[in-house]
């Protein structure tokens, strides 16, 4: 299909591929080199909870009318120099910036968050925990913001058991910010307990508008009952809020 | 350069002329001890290797499980200790790279990590804590920026391994088996290269491995780069998915020198390759080092002419640097050229095999000075004992460790780490269980019995998870081979493995001998570590913590066994007595029970006993459940007249402790009766405190919480001042 794309002399069958595409694509899943959680935030997506899913090639550009985007997990470019730093700057976070501007829900999960603070599509830094290890654990995540696209489904401080596994989640803003997000309502979600040095236990956050939402925990690790070994229903109700946002029916 | 004498004349009646100098490093990179075993390989044909689930192509360097459903999982088990032990960060992950990309070559994408880690005392020595803090982070950086879950492993502490390091790392993949890579290749198909560019680091690798670890030789140890290695899997899986691959293979020990001749012999082909094709990390390296280079993140492929463009494409697309350094002739002649001029010109056969050796073995001297047992002190203040073995580096939790590895990425991990065997989802519906186990203690005491031992304390850890086992994989570790009574060690080691295996049927699906395991001190105690994976075929078996009024059942006989146990080590710093050994009847039949009593759903969790004895398998139980207990251990099943002290202590095999729902108690007891299987009902949870008594004696009475602080604390309380 992309050789397809590539061939000058078909612009006119790209043209009517792309929308018939489009038409069918509904969540980008953005691929960069060395997503390691790309495949499975693929998986939750279309067979657990049967979205139109599919993967975008971080060199390549997204569709204008896509419904949704996924920034999944993993250590983009080995996370050299900073976590997300590099992936902040590939080709495709321009069409993200863009999506973002239009109101189209984005979630950036663990690596995804932190592209999403070093393109700016989020305020404040995430720095290094300060256990100064990688920590892979289950939390539980107290929402904060019910109103975002990826928490409506979920009541305000509900629980919901999930892992994180990162090295660098501490999520850090200043008072001046700190006062901000707070004003804006977009602190999305808390650690119940103290976890990595977080300020306030911040584990997500949202763009002032509400429709960009990053977060260090992994749901698409905590949404299928197999692998949940505690409740896998709050976290379903993350995919159940963009569902109900974008307006698939199931 | 290692050749012995008798290579060199071999060298000299074979080729009959002298070998140019980089013939000479080819070969002695090939002969070396790690890559040729030329020691073992005479012995390693005793395992069983053949079974209804083993797949066997050529060129293979994992082994190949049929989990149905045209689905296949391939498992290989490898170590770095040499390395490890002089640079811990660097050897531990170029140990997870290495294994990998092993699993990769089969075309199966890696699913799993499995490590087995030794070290010196911790508590008393802190060149053991850098050592073990930094392979930490060596297999956690890595494993964990490669999106692979570190799922299992083991930590453990002797003296043996006092400057020094294992460093054991077993990688499971998993994919369709029509889309494994069938080794093949034609008469002018292309050798091409593919990932890192080759640099200084890692030259004569595998020959420092294959001898003492005298001197710190850091350029022998590779440079790891786990970024490039998940770029090079996502590129060999997407071409191998475009059928761009006709044969692969790792670069590992011995570098190009060792993936082209051995892929050579192993097709039968010939192989003539440029050096000056190969792409390099700086100029002016030489051809020699090039060829023994043991740079990580490369592989190398065969490839057909009209493949070779959607190929380099697909290495363009993850910016992997991609080079065509030869081709494939039908000489089967192993040809390096720099340009027009010939550097080395060998049959591919002749370098591929090296000469085999008989060693030879003796019974060692120190078995026969092993302390009796009756010297050992004997223990009264049974609470405390409990206490400090929770806490005690070898048993206390390892959560310090495993939380540091991402283990839930995948999202396959259904039995996470940190009690018996973990286990994984397939995408056929079915379920992976996998486990690695090693006892130096044991093997130290008897090489047989100890091996057996772990192999069967695998098997039990599995099954605990309701798994059949399906395969094994070995890797035997041990002193200098060219000691006689270290090479006998070896051979009772390898002797009671087969014996095992072929008793039970699980055919060994691959595995690895390191020698030359020295440190300063002398050789470490014999370390063979078992890996066994098991398939659970329906649903996975999910233990439940036992509640008030739940029984706890003890299947299996306890023996006059604590040598080599934690107790006696730990405790009374006391090595010698006899160390535990294995019934095969007893272990087949209760293993069979468990599983049986799982599929009908007849337990609520299950747990095997072993380091540190029953006592701290219920303390564990009542950790993890967070409930008291009421044991009286007089009914413990065991051999007349054994004291209390051996009851809760002793590591004998084939046992394991069963929380029984009230309501199925009779059933079950019938059941095992039927079985006419050892069993003992010992008494009830509840409460929250452990009593044990033992004719109507009290022995032990502790709260579970404290029992859960010492557990849970222990390491980090070691590690937290450096």
């Amino acid at each position: 299909m992309l050789a397809v794309f590539q061939n000058k002399n078909m612009v006119m069958c790209t043209n009517f591929i792309c929308e018939i595409i489009s038409r069918i694509v509904k969540v980008g899943v953005i691929v960069f080199p060395g997503s390691n959680c790309d495949r499975d935030m693929f998986h939750v997506l279309t067979d657990v909870f049967h979205l139109n899913a599919q993967y975008f090639w971080h060199e390549k550009g997204l569709p204008h009318d896509i419904d949704a985007v996924v920034l999944p997990g993993g250590f983009s470019y080995g996370d050299r120099l900073r976590a997300g730093v590099i992936a902040a700057n590939s080709p495709i976070i321009d069409d993200v910036k863009k999506l973002a501007n239009k109101g189209i829900p984005i979630l950036g999960v663990c690596n995804g968050f932190q592209i999403l603070v070093e393109s700016n599509l989020l305020p404040g830094v995430l720095l290094k925990n300060d256990s100064l290890n990688f920590m892979c654990q289950w939390t539980n995540l107290i929402v904060k913001n019910n109103k975002t696209p990826f928490t409506n489904k979920l009541q305000l401080n509900q629980k919901i058991p999930i892992p994180i596994a990162n090295g660098e989640g501490r999520y850090y803003a200043d008072a001046q910010l700190m006062h901000d997000l707070k004003n804006n309502n977009q602190i999305v979600f808390t650690y119940q307990n103290y976890v990595n040095g977080s300020v306030q236990q911040i584990a997500g956050l949202c763009n002032e508008d509400g429709n960009v939402v990053g977060m260090m925990p992994h749901p698409e690790r905590a949404a299928e009952g197999v692998i949940n070994p505690i409740d896998n229903i709050p976290s379903s109700l993350i995919f159940e809020s963009l569902i109900h946002t974008i307006g698939v029916k199931n | 350069m290692s050749l012995q004498k008798h290579e060199t004349k071999y060298i000299k009646d074979t080729i009959k002329r002298e070998l140019t100098k980089t013939e000479l490093q080819i070969v002695a990179a090939e002969w070396s001890e790690h890559c040729s075993y030329k020691s073992s390989k005479k012995h390693l044909k005793m395992l069983p290797t053949t079974g209804k689930n083993i797949i066997f192509e050529k060129g293979y360097d994992s082994g190949v499980l049929d989990v149905g459903d045209g689905y296949v999982v391939t498992v290989h088990i490898e170590s770095h200790n040499h390395p490890s032990a002089v640079e811990p960060y660097g050897g531990a992950a170029t140990g997870v790279g290495g294994v990998i990309r092993d699993i990769l070559s089969a075309g199966t994408r890696p699913i799993a990590i499995l490590d087995g880690l030794r070290f010196g005392n911790v508590e008393n020595d802190a060149h053991a804590r850098w050592l073990f803090k930094n392979v930490v982070s060596g297999i956690a950086d890595y494993g964990n920026c490669l999106g692979i879950p570190t799922i299992s492993g083991e930590v453990e502490f002797d003296d043996c391994y006092k400057n020094y390091a294992l460093v054991d790392v077993a990688a499971i993949g998993f994919g369709k088996k029509d889309r494994l890579i069938k080794n093949h290749a034609s008469k002018g198909d292309l050798v091409v290269l593919i990932g890192g560019p080759t640099g200084r680091d890692g030259i004569g690798g595998s020959q420092f491995a294959s001898d003492s670890l005298k001197s710190e030789d850091r350029s022998a140890v590779q440079i790891p780069d786990p970024f490039i290695e998940k770029l090079i899997i996502e590129t060999i899986l997407e071409a191998r998915d475009e059928k761009c691959i006709n044969a692969m293979k790792d670069l590992g020990g011995g570098g190009l020198s060792c993936a082209i001749s051995e892929t050579a012999e192993s097709l039968g082909i010939g192989i003539e390759l440029d050096i000056d094709s190969v792409h390099t990390r700086e100029p002016g390296l030489l051809p020699d080092e090039i060829m023994i280079s043991e740079s990580q993140e490369r592989m190398l492929i065969i490839t057909c002419k009209k493949k070779l463009s959607k190929l380099k494409q697909i290495c363009d697309k993850f910016g992997v640097t991609c080079s065509t350094i030869g081709q494939v002739k039908g000489d089967k002649m192993m040809h390096v050229k720099k340009g027009k001029n010939t550097l080395a010109l060998l049959p591919a056969e002749f370098v591929a095999r090296a000469p085999l050796l008989d060693r030879k073995k003796i019974k060692p001297k120190y078995l026969k000075q092993i302390k009796k047992e009756n010297k050992a002190k004997k223990t009264l203040y049974y609470t405390k004992t409990i206490l400090k073995l929770l806490s005690s580096p070898n048993i206390t939790s390892k959560h310090w460790v495993f939380r540091q590895y991402d283990h839930e990425v995948g999202i396959r991990t259904v039995v996470k780490p940190g009690f018996d065997a973990s286990v994984l989802r397939l995408d056929n519906g079915k379920f992976l269980s996998a486990k690695i186990d090693g006892n130096p203690k044991h093997c130290y005491l008897d090489p047989r019995q100890g091996a057996i031992g772990c192999f069967e304390e695998a098997c039990r850890n599995v099954v605990c998870t309701g798994a059949n086992p399906i395969g094994m994989v070995d890797h035997l570790q041990f002193g200098n081979p060219e000691d006689p009574e270290i090479f006998w060690t070896f051979m009772e080691s390898l002797e009671g493995l087969t014996e095992y295996a072929k008793f039970l049927r699980i055919p060994c699906a691959g595995g690895k001998v390191s020698f030359y395991n020295e440190t300063p001190s002398g050789p470490i105690k014999p370390t063979p570590l078992i890996g066994v994976l098991g398939i659970i075929d329906k649903t996975p078996f999910l233990s439940v913590s036992p509640i008030n009024g739940d029984s706890l059942i003890i299947i299996g006989k306890t023996n006059d066994e604590l040598g080599g146990s934690e107790y006696f080590e730990y405790i009374h710093k006391f090595i010698g007595g006899v160390c535990p050994s294995v019934d095969f009847k007893d272990s087949k039949i209760n293993m069979l029970t468990v599983l049986s009593l799982i599929k009908n759903k007849l337990v609520k969790s299950v747990h095997d006993c072993s380091k540190g004895g029953f006592a701290i398998a219920v303390s564990e139980l009542s950790i993890f459940g967070n409930i008291g207990c009421n044991i009286d251990i007089n009914k413990i099943p065991s051999v007349k007249n054994l004291s209390p002290e051996k009851k809760l202590f002793s590591e004998s095999h084939s046992r394991y402790l069963l929380v029984i729902d009230q309501k199925n108690l009779v059933h079950v007891k019938q059941f095992l009766s039927k079985k006419k299987i050892s069993f003992a009902v010992l008494g009830k949870f509840s409460g929250d405190q452990i009593n044990i008594t033992y004719k109507s004696k009290k022995l032990v009475k502790i709260t579970v919480d404290i029992l859960q602080k010492r557990y849970f604390n222990g390491l980090e309380d070691l590690l937290k001042h450096g």
